[in-house]
């Protein structure tokens, strides 16, 4: 398992867009990390630089303090595994089966190690039952899944879910979750980008949020929703949790998650 | 104005069963009807068939009817219904034309095409630009927008065409918490200003909580539950049919099932923090 260091990262899209602005951020491995910040702050911009599919302008991406620099996107594969936010700009296969397949095949995989290793995935965001279909036959939420069991057939040390929930139901989020835990009980590192600050309080161990290409706050759950990074929050237009509105409301301390929250206010009482 | 869907059952060509079955709703002028699901419950499904996409355009077999003011939308010309209702879709990067180089062509593509004079053009992409506080973006080309600006110009370049009937599919599935609110503060305002009938899916409950007046829930391809949004967000059954109750309702409950704090307390408090 592999550790992912960012190191004074700065990268402009073609035509001056100044995305990121040189950006530290050191992840070890088995982290659980969540990114957040508003859209166009840098998030996605920043998790495409750790599978090589944008290169920094300044700075350098480590992987197990080995420099990204030249690598081969194909070698990156095997380290970092991405699903996007939009699952149509992945999916390309016409069956769900051989969607999953196709990363693992270029691993050198065959036969039962194949099956095996496809039909895990697909249990795991529960499509096994849909392994014969068209992926577009598929609606948006189970195309995201889709998306996401690609990824994680590839057994990569580091995963990374852009919007993982997005579109998904309180089963789909469960899910998620349930992926987001078992990669990190194995010891590989999980990365997310999301809006759905449930979603990153309850399963997130550690969350940082960008605002205009940087990182402006690092911390747990309970650090980072504290009443008093709420101004620098809401710079970067973010907003608490309610469950830590209330409990500052309330004088329990920090409680960025609802059992937290019931958590805090029982010991009180 | 009335859009009704009665009896309206749907399924798509060569599916093996119905993707809705026996649905009957209506959402009439100035108001705003919220549809919450889980995943493919037919949510899109009853967007498509409420638009008159279905079956016309996404071929299908369509029984019941579906008419606007009681007329049978299968019996509309397709620049006559699209005129009187717009979707968005869920994928809003399949929705942007791909033809207009800027964001301000692209969400002047409608009202050009509806003939009105350059100056009612500009006035109108320039309101709902500013609306959903996407006016920077007017001169950015249209391919080259993160998930959630897509989301939002897409979503102005329908409320340019100023329909009667907004059918919207997860209009903020994409959007930051700031975004939502833009978008929940736009939409109200339409209503309120422009007497717009909306018919909105979004998972974001918490949206739907300040936006709509009453919400249904789909599930397996029928309406199981319908009423004020209060009363069905507020509904216990809600987790049970996957979808999350809003913020309020999750922390209310929680408090309660914990015995700290009764009702009308936590109903304070959350009235204190609204505002």
């Amino acid at each position: 398992m592999i550790a992912v260091e960012i190191r004074g990262v700065a990268y402009s899209y073609p035509g001056g867009v100044r995305a990121l602005d040189r950006v530290d951020l050191a992840i070890g491995p088995g982290e659980a990390l969540a990114i957040i910040g508003q859209n166009g702050s840098g998030k996605s911009t920043l998790v495409r630089h750790l599978n090589g599919l944008l290169r920094p302008d300044e700075g350098q991406v480590l992987l197990d303090g080995s420099a990204v620099g030249r690598r081969h996107v194909a070698e990156l594969a095997r380290l970092v595994g991405l699903a996007f936010q939009d699952p149509d700009r992945q999916i390309f296969a016409g069956s769900v089966r051989r969607e999953v397949a196709f990363g693992p095949r270029n691993l050198g995989l065959r036969g039962a190690e194949l099956d095996g290793r496809v039909a895990e995935a697909l249990e795991e965001v529960g499509l096994a039952g849909s392994a014969g279909e068209n992926p577009y036959d598929l609606g948006y939420s189970r195309r995201k899944l889709l998306s996401i069991a690609s990824v994680l057939a590839m057994r990569t040390p580091v995963v990374v879910l852009d919007e993982p929930t997005t579109g998904q139901d309180l089963r789909g989020v469960a899910r998620v979750r349930a992926i987001v835990a078992a990669r990190t009980a194995e010891g590989r590192t999980v990365i997310t980008v999301s809006h759905d600050m449930r979603f990153v309080a309850e399963t997130f161990g550690r969350v940082v949020v960008m605002r205009a290409g940087r990182i402006v706050l690092d911390g747990t759950p309970a650090e980072v929703f504290a009443e008093v990074n709420w101004p620098a929050l809401a710079d970067a237009y973010l907003e608490p949790p309610l469950a830590a509105r209330v409990g500052a409301r309330l004088r329990v301390g920090s409680t960025p998650t609802e059992a937290s929250l019931v958590h805090a206010l029982a010991a009180r009482a | 104005m009335t859009l009704r869907l009665s009896a309206a059952t749907y399924r798509y060509a060569g599916a093996r069963r119905d993707a809705l079955d026996s649905v009957d709703l209506e959402i009439s002028t100035g108001s705003v009807l919220g549809v919450v699901g889980p995943n493919e419950a037919g949510k899109s499904t009853l967007c498509l068939v409420a638009s008159g996409l279905a079956p016309v355009v996404v071929s299908g077999r369509l029984s019941g009817s579906v008419t606007i003011d009681g007329r049978e939308t299968t019996d509309m010309r397709p620049h006559e219904l699209a005129q009187r209702c717009g979707i968005l879709f869920q994928d809003a990067q399949a929705q942007l034309s791909g033809t207009a180089s800027t964001v301000f062509e692209e969400v002047a593509f409608g009202p050009r095409n509806l003939g009105l004079s350059l100056p009612a053009v500009i006035e109108r992409v320039e309101a709902c630009l500013g609306a959903l506080g996407i006016a920077s973006l007017a001169d950015r080309d249209p391919a080259r927008l993160s998930g959630g600006q897509a989301q939002l110009v897409a979503l102005a370049a329908i409320l340019a065409l100023r329909p009667d009937f907004l059918i919207l599919d997860e209009p903020t599935s994409q959007l930051d918490p700031q975004g939502t609110r833009l978008v929940g503060d736009a939409l109200r305002r339409l209503v309120r200003e422009s007497r717009t009938a909306i018919l909105v899916v979004e998972h974001k409950t918490a949206l739907l909580d300040r936006l709509a007046d009453r919400v249904v829930v789909v599930d397996e391809g029928r309406i199981v539950r319908e009423g004020p949004t209060a009363d069905v967000l507020g509904d216990a059954a809600l987790p049970g049919h996957g979808v999350e109750p809003p913020p309020r309702v999750r922390v209310q409950s929680a408090l309660a099932a914990a015995g700290l704090g009764t009702a009308a307390e936590t109903d304070r408090l959350m009235a204190e923090l609204a505002t």
